[in-house]
């Protein structure tokens, strides 16, 4: 294997099979991160592309990344959508320079026109032949064996999945099956969606600071005023957490059902976050719409291996593609979107809500912060290690919110994947 | 188009701008109507048609409502907002209201002292007479630096 993707074995890890605590050195260094690109992003993971939609008609593609790698998918004339990295086979330019479009089905390099058809097969090579029998390719160059790398994909319900790994079992498998992971997946892709827009953040910290913060169900009352304050979430609620294949993990809660014991505690607790003489001007914010999946949940929070976050708070719904740019940066991608048979009322609280989420999010906007401040505070810390055992030292399903879980379970796949 | 009107929109502008550049928040929702439309729009929506806003008001109470968040609720690195602008045209005008566009750059300090380009994008304001003053009915800010550096918090 190549020696810069060994690194990490010497970081201070606890004994096999402990989650309840990792090493920081595995938040700052260029080897970890060097590692993951290949043991998991180019491993055995299923990686977020897009919503089908996004591409809706042969010849649509759109540009992202898996890891930070540049890939592109594409929907043929077929109507199924492929992926490809975005890297000529020729000399390694990006075919794709846009973030999205449309073309005739053909995709050509702008450095030497090389083109590629939507599934990444190579169709044209300019002066192949020479030009007044000067040049050329040797006569033996083969179109065939000169695609641009491909991505095997998957169109699971309307969310795209891409995978460098060929052997992988399915996505429905992948998300565990019938486990209740899957069934709030399930739950959200119920019916066709719309794209409402995008949003991009750039966080200056390392991409697993945000990928604990959304397995945390911990952290959102004592971090989120609007969430404890208003309710809209509270460790108090009726809720849980589940896990599949160790990794993927929902945390899920139910406005309006506090433990009426609980919630005398938080009082007496005298948290900053909770602040009964707080109010807004205009409630119009918090109004929403109740019952929308015929059930009380108001809170879903799926965080999906390795970098996938799919939610739904209050009325609003948006994917997040969690992109590490290096061992210290990584850019947050939202794609908000409703269902396409939403009434035009529906689409406006969906737009409202959004001021509670996404980088000026009301809420969201602090779990940006927290990941910068956990990079800033870890400098040299490579082997003192954090502290993972708020219910329990294990990863399990659990019926409450006061709990780290699901991030122990993040870390045992984690180590399973990178062999740690 | 009146050199005058220009003036006044102008003038409106840069004390919009003067007022959140001195942390004078409590008083930028007196710049809107009371009913009104702000929103924040990352460039790559506006440009595909996509209605989504990073930050949607459609009172004076929700931006009242940003404001004491900011101040009381939100956690975020404290920081400091300077707004160019430029470039201001009247691009209509009908009845009471007067349809002007802007360009801005902000520039943000961290308490480290390090200074950014942090938001650079053009208004879209719908501008009408309230009591002899001049008050938003509706500001678009639609920025082209539509990759945000950690968050946004304190309005543009």
């Amino acid at each position: 294997m190549d020696a810069r993707v060994t690194g990490g074995m010497d970081l201070n890890w606890p004994e096999p099979g402990v989650c309840d605590a990792v090493p920081y050195g595995v938040f700052n260094e260029r080897e970890v991160y060097d590692r993951e690109m290949e043991r998991i992003y180019q491993g055995p993971t299923w990686n977020f592309l897009g919503l089908a939609v996004e591409v809706p008609n042969a010849g649509d593609y759109k540009s992202t990344f898996i890891g930070d790698i540049p890939v592109v998918m594409t929907r043929d004339d077929d109507g199924n959508i492929y992926a490809w990295e975005n890297r000529c086979a020729h000399r390694g330019a990006l075919v794709i320079r846009d973030s999205c479009g449309s073309s005739d089905g053909s995709h050509t390099c702008v450095y030497h026109q090389w083109s590629f058809n939507n599934k990444g097969d190579l169709i044209g090579v300019p002066f192949r032949r020479g030009l007044g029998g000067n040049g050329g390719m040797p006569d033996d160059f083969d179109m065939k064996e000169n695609p641009v790398r491909k991505i095997r994909t998957e169109d699971y319900k309307g969310a795209v999945f891409g995978t460098f790994d060929w052997d992988m079992e399915d996505v429905d498998s992948y998300l565990g099956g019938d486990s209740v992971v899957n069934g709030h997946v399930k739950r959200i892709f119920n019916r066709p969606v719309k794209v409402l827009g995008h949003a991009r953040q750039y966080i200056d910290s390392n991409w697993k600071f945000y990928a604990e913060n959304t397995k945390d169900p911990y952290h959102a009352s004592l971090l989120h005023l609007f969430h404890m304050t208003f309710g809209l979430y509270r460790s108090s609620q009726t809720g849980g957490v589940r896990l599949s294949n160790d990794w993927n993990s929902v945390l899920f809660s139910e406005s309006g059902t506090d433990d009426e014991k609980a919630m005398e505690e938080i009082d007496d607790a005298h948290l900053r976050t909770f602040q009964s003489d707080y109010s807004l001007e205009d409630m119009s914010l918090l109004a929403g719409r109740a019952g929308e999946w015929n059930d009380n949940t108001t809170l879903v929070i799926l965080s999906i291996m390795p970098s996938l976050v799919i939610q739904q708070i209050q009325n609003t719904l948006a994917v997040r593609q969690i992109l590490p740019k290096s061992e210290s940066e990584f850019e947050l991608v939202w794609t908000f979107f409703g269902y396409e048979d939403d009434d035009e009322e529906l689409t406006n609280i969906r737009l409202k809500q959004i001021n509670l989420i996404g980088p000026a999010g009301m809420i969201s906007m602090e779990d940006g912060e927290s990941s910068v401040i956990c990079q800033q505070a870890i400098s040299r810390s490579r082997n003192a290690r954090n502290v993972l055992q708020m219910g329990g030292r294990t990863p399990e399903d659990q019926d409450h919110l006061v709990t780290e879980s699901t991030i122990r379970g993040f870390w045992k796949k984690y180590r399973e994947l990178m062999a740690y | 188009m009146s050199y005058e009107s220009l003036l006044e929109v102008t003038d409106l502008i840069n004390e919009y701008v003067a007022c959140i550049d001195d942390d004078d928040l409590e008083r930028w929702p007196d710049f809107f109507t009371e009913q009104c439309i702000y929103r924040v729009i990352p460039r790559e929506n506006a440009d595909a048609g996509l209605p989504v806003a990073v930050m949607y008001c459609d009172s004076r109470g929700m931006l009242q409502d940003r404001i004491v968040a900011l101040r009381n609720a939100n956690i975020y690195a404290p920081h400091f907002y300077r707004h160019l602008v430029s470039n201001t045209r009247i691009v209509g005008e009908s009845g009471d209201e007067i349809k002007a566009q802007t360009n801005y750059a902000v520039f943000q300090t961290l308490l480290d002292g390090e200074t950014k380009v942090y938001n650079v994008g053009k208004y879209e304001d719908t501008i009408v007479r309230v009591d002899g003053k001049l008050r938003f009915k509706e500001k678009l800010c639609i920025f082209d630096t539509y990759r945000i550096q950690t968050l946004m918090v304190t309005p543009i």
